[in-house]
């Protein structure tokens, strides 16, 4: 099979699945074999797309020209091909723990549901293989709109609110800021297409690069950047399986990535290092990564600490991307994948603990690791890779893009990344000693509704987060390919082969160059 | 022979049609007399933009009688393209048209309802076609005249009220009209519009020419809803047969919108209606006021029907918006947003006929829980919405990318943001009725709605799946506009 089939493929497997789940609407095991298995397929088209592009492919689709010079094409890059990986991926686990949840907990609708979720990782899938910023905006908007079923798939009066916010923040910010900026820049250049080293060096003067770049910041809503950050806690009304996949990886991801994308193919490095138009960034990210994980510090609702936490990590990527060198744009490509893998990790502990025990407060987490160790280990795994240590696959984005902090001498990043660390331990292991360690609380246990006698969560659930807790620490063992890819992103654009140690030169487990 | 006389034949086909329907009396029968007519037009239409194409305008005398004396019936690329909206439009509807009429009309009424029907396209298609100024007022007249007919065959009771107030401002537009034809004809001694455009370049700056500019300009555009002579159009749109609202939306201010653009650029010439007189800030003003003052109306409209109409008179502002501009891309734009917007706004209202259809109204209530009840419908419904929203890989989308690039093209950066906060209203109109649709349960009679019935279904689709065709293969729509819009700046006739 050709590798433009398979990227063709990676859009239409789960949109076909997407046709395909209704017509079991009342064959719930039918359906989710549906599910599984368009995730299975999507798996291997990916997985095989993988090899290829660490073999050196790059293969290019287009496939209509919307307006003349504004095609809908598709390229597999490496930065694109780390996104779609980690996406595909962790739909497979996913699925197997969306099973476990949504009967866990008898939702309803759950029809819809399966096809909004295989909407919107169709959508992702477009976004981490569109050749330029208009097949990516139009993805990007796909996105928005198939995850807005699954924030309000509740119905409740909170749901529908926190589902209006969703959408008024990620269309407001896309359709005002986002697109005026993809038409200037295409007003600007004539293309659109992402090309190393970027389109617009040379073609406007630093204050309009600085005006389009914020537009471009604050436009791309899903990055979640302050101000434009409460649509991420908002969107925890969903179920959990949501809240892990989408708002912790595809969503969120999808905008850093986009964000990404665009300082090192629209703009381009050099020319934002070289003009200072972006030096900015570095403080409004900075701000977001130290200010998002005080507020995460101060929340008791664990999938709201965590949605904090996510601001938190997102802004270290756009960090990363403002610190504007090679280095640490690998570290940021890195940290997409490797915060991804933790994260969903996280998120399926909480759903766990809410689908055993009803337990949504941190507060009432007491000793629940003792009835629940499998959960509260993968929760603890999640958590250190949050802080950044070693052996979990956290340390090795932060590592990058401290390197490259320290390399141009942006002491601000740096201070901000330690400063963060210690916040990240603040509000991740209090938890994670309390559940252990700590007696069950008697007055909470004492209501009999919210902390009956349970025991662990359903089987399905205890896999998904066991694989991907496990994923944590193989990523942090076996970071190779990811480096690969990562590194290939900005060999592209600049001339780093002579700071970045060859890979392979690396023994496993030590990445670090002292 | 037959190939000769298309032109003839494409308004002289449903005109006979129309009598036929009168005489057939039965409602059935009317139906398919206007079914097979609506679906012969559009072939007829294919035929001649191919040959446009091919071979450059075709110029047609109406019996025999050469122009400027005799009526001729013009086609170049412009015509050609309105007229194929408008008949395929027709085409696509009709066979929807037989339940949703039945249901709403009178069966005695029924035959006329189709005859009023075909006497509009004839009306709107014979605009469209001719090259003679005052023929094409008694087009104007033929077309407005079914339609107020057809707006009072609606079963409320206030339709009534409705084609009365139609009736007057429409006349109005009308005698307006006439008026700059007249100033026009004793200024050049023609009427024909080619004759006239070469032989106003003697007198082109006089004062009574300037005059019949605005005379014209205000007659169009009461006929057009150009905000704030809109007032008559929702209540118009609200309270017509369904089906009726549907077709009009789609099809009627397109003819009108044609008009100007004829006059405009063809006549009179881009050098003086956008070089001497003021009329680019007078647009581009009032179009800004549509886009937005109606649609924050159509954010409090509780009757459907009535908010998809006030959401029409903004999307006209977009087309004058790019009128406006009068720029390559403004005009593509343009014309590119009479395709797009009759699609669009076509499948919406055909998508709240099925809710009409099965609910007897159309009122915001009356959409809670029908995403669960009738979700081919409502999925239908949302489609469409998008599009009117503008998001991309929709056809809405693709008018927006031209008119926002023509303001980056005069400079106005200012106007882009416009343009996309005036969508975000519409996410607001939109998105109150898909709530409701989605969140709500179901109650009353709600409970036992069904999916439309398949003759209503599939025209609804045709034109659902037209939005998002549409907003990605465009060499039919943007490609042929941004042709049009050249040979119009350029001036060619």
């Amino acid at each position: 099979m050709t590798s433009e089939t398979l990227i063709i493929l990676a859009l239409a497997i789960p949109a076909v699945a997407v046709g395909i789940i209704p017509i079991f609407n009342s064959q719930p095991n039918l359906r989710e074999t549906i599910t599984l298995s368009a995730a299975g397929l999507l798996f291997m088209a990916i997985f095989t797309l993988l090899i290829r592009v660490l073999e050196g492919e790059r293969p290019e689709v287009e496939l209509i020209q919307v307006v003349p010079e504004l095609p809908i094409s598709f390229a597999v890059e490496p930065l694109g091909m780390i996104f779609a990986a980690v996406a595909g991926t962790l739909w497979i686990v996913n699925s197997i723990y969306s099973i476990g949840y949504m009967r866990g907990n008898n939702e309803p609708r759950q029809t819809p549901f399966y096809m909004c979720f295989a909407l919107a990782i169709s959508a992702t899938m477009g976004i981490a293989f569109a050749d330029n910023l208009f097949t990516l905006f139009l993805f990007y908007e796909i996105l928005t709109l198939s995850t807005y079923p699954l924030v309000t798939h509740k119905g409740t009066d909170e749901a529908r609110a926190g589902g209006r916010l969703y959408l008024v923040l990620l269309l407001g910010t896309s359709t005002v800021l986002l697109l005026p900026a993809i038409i200037w820049t295409w007003f600007l250049t004539g293309t659109l297409e992402f090309t190393p080293g970027g389109i617009l060096g040379g073609k406007v003067d630093d204050l309009t690069l600085g005006l389009l770049l914020a537009l471009y910041v604050f436009g791309i809503g899903k990055a979640a950047v302050m101000p434009v950050h409460a649509w991420l806690p908002a969107a925890m009304v969903a179920p959990t399986p949501v809240s892990a996949l989408l708002h912790a990886v595809a969503v969120v991801k999808a905008g850093v990535f986009t964000m990404l994308k665009v300082v090192v193919y629209i703009f381009g490095i050099e020319n934002l290092a070289a003009t200072g138009a972006g030096d900015w960034l570095l403080y409004v990210a900075g701000f977001t990564v130290i200010m998002a994980s005080v507020i995460a510090l101060r929340q008791d609702n664990l999938k709201r600490r965590l949605a904090f936490s996510t601001i938190s990590q997102l802004s270290y990527v756009v960090l990363a991307t403002a610190i504007l060198t090679p280095i640490s744009a690998i570290g940021a490509a890195m940290h997409i994948a490797a915060h991804a893998i933790s994260k969903i990790t996280l998120f399926f502990a909480a759903g766990s603990v809410y689908t055993a025990a009803h337990v949504t407060e941190v507060s009432q987490m007491r000793g629940i690791g003792r009835k629940m160790p499998w959960t509260m280990t993968a929760f603890a795994i999640g958590g250190l890779s949050m802080i950044g240590l070693p052996l979990t696959a956290g340390f090795l984005g932060k590592w990058f893009i401290l390197q490259g902090a320290v390399d141009s001498g942006k002491w601000f990043a740096v201070a901000v990344i330690v400063l963060s660390t210690i916040l990240n331990a603040g509000y991740f292991l209090p938890v994670i000693v309390s559940s252990f360690l700590k007696p069950i609380d008697e007055k909470t246990s004492k209501d009999d509704t919210i902390f009956h006698n349970h025991g662990e969560a359903p089987l399905p659930i205890v896999i998904a987060l066991t694989l991907t807790a496990a994923g944590t620490i193989a990523l942090f063992i076996f970071p190779g390919a990811l480096f690969d890819l990562a590194s290939a992103m900005v060999d592209l654009g600049t001339e780093v082969t002579n700071i970045v140690p060859e890979p392979s030169t690396l023994p496993a487990g030590e990445i670090g160059y002292e | 022979m037959i190939s000769g006389n298309l032109p003839a034949l494409q308004v002289v086909l449903p005109l006979f049609g129309a009598i036929l329907c009168a005489l057939a009396r039965r409602g059935w029968l009317a139906w398919f007399i206007a079914l097979v007519v609506s679906w012969i037009v559009p072939v007829i239409a294919v035929g001649m933009i191919l040959q446009v194409l091919d071979s450059g305008p075709i110029s047609y005398a109406m019996g025999g009688w050469t122009p400027p004396i005799g009526i001729e019936y013009r086609v170049d690329l412009l015509n050609a393209f309105v007229l194929l909206l408008i008949s395929a439009v027709g085409a696509v509807m009709l066979p929807y048209a037989n339940l949703s009429v039945q249901s709403e009309i009178d069966e005695d009424k029924q035959a006329w309802f189709y005859a009023l029907y075909l006497l509009c396209l004839t009306g709107m298609l014979g605009i469209a076609i001719t090259g003679d100024a005052f023929n094409a007022f008694v087009f104007l007249e033929v077309s407005s005249l079914s339609t107020y007919a057809m707006i009072a065959l609606g079963k409320d009771r206030r339709a009534l009220l409705a084609a009365y107030q139609y009736l007057i401002m429409g006349t109005i537009g009308a005698t307006f009209y006439v008026i700059a034809i007249g100033i026009l004809y004793s200024m050049t001694g023609t009427l024909n519009m080619v004759d006239m455009s070469n032989r106003l370049g003697d007198v082109a700056t006089v004062r009574p020419l300037f005059a019949a500019l605005a005379f014209l300009t205000v007659g169009i555009s009461l006929k057009f809803a150009l905000f704030p002579l809109h007032s008559w159009l929702p209540n118009a749109y609200a309270y017509a047969p369904t089906f009726a609202t549907a077709f009009l939306a789609a099809t009627a201010t397109k003819a009108a919108v044609y008009l100007m653009l004829r006059f405009f650029f063809a006549v009179y010439g881009v050098a003086i209606v956008f070089g001497i007189h003021p009329v680019s800030e007078i647009l581009i003003v009032l179009s800004i006021l549509a886009m937005f003052a109606a649609s924050i109306v159509a954010v409090f409209q509780d009757n459907i029907k009535r908010m998809l109409a006030y959401s029409s008179v903004a999307q006209i502002g977009y087309i004058t918006l790019g009128f406006g501009l009068a720029n390559a891309q403004g005009l593509t734009g343009a014309i590119v947003h009479l395709a797009n917007h009759a699609v669009t706004k076509g499948a919406l209202f055909l998508a709240v006929g099925g809710i009409v259809y099965r609910m007897g109204a159309a009122r915001l209530e009356d959409f809670k829980g029908i995403g669960r009840q009738m979700p081919l419908t409502m999925a239908g419904f949302t489609i469409a919405g998008l599009s009117i929203i503008g998001v991309p890989g929709t056809a809405g989308f693709v008018s927006k990318w031209y008119l926002a690039i023509a303001a980056l093209e005069q400079g106005w950066g200012w106007l882009v943001i416009l343009l996309v906060l005036s969508s975000l209203i519409s996410v607001i109109y939109i998105g109150r009725v898909v709530e409701m649709a989605y969140f709500r349960e179901p109650e009353g009679k709600a409970l036992e709605a069904r999916d439309m019935p398949l003759s209503m279904m599939i025209p609804a689709w045709v034109m659902i799946l037209g939005t998002i065709y549409f907003g990605v293969e465009t060499s039919w729509t943007a490609g042929i506009a941004a042709q049009i819009a050249n040979d119009l700046l350029a001036g060619v006739q």
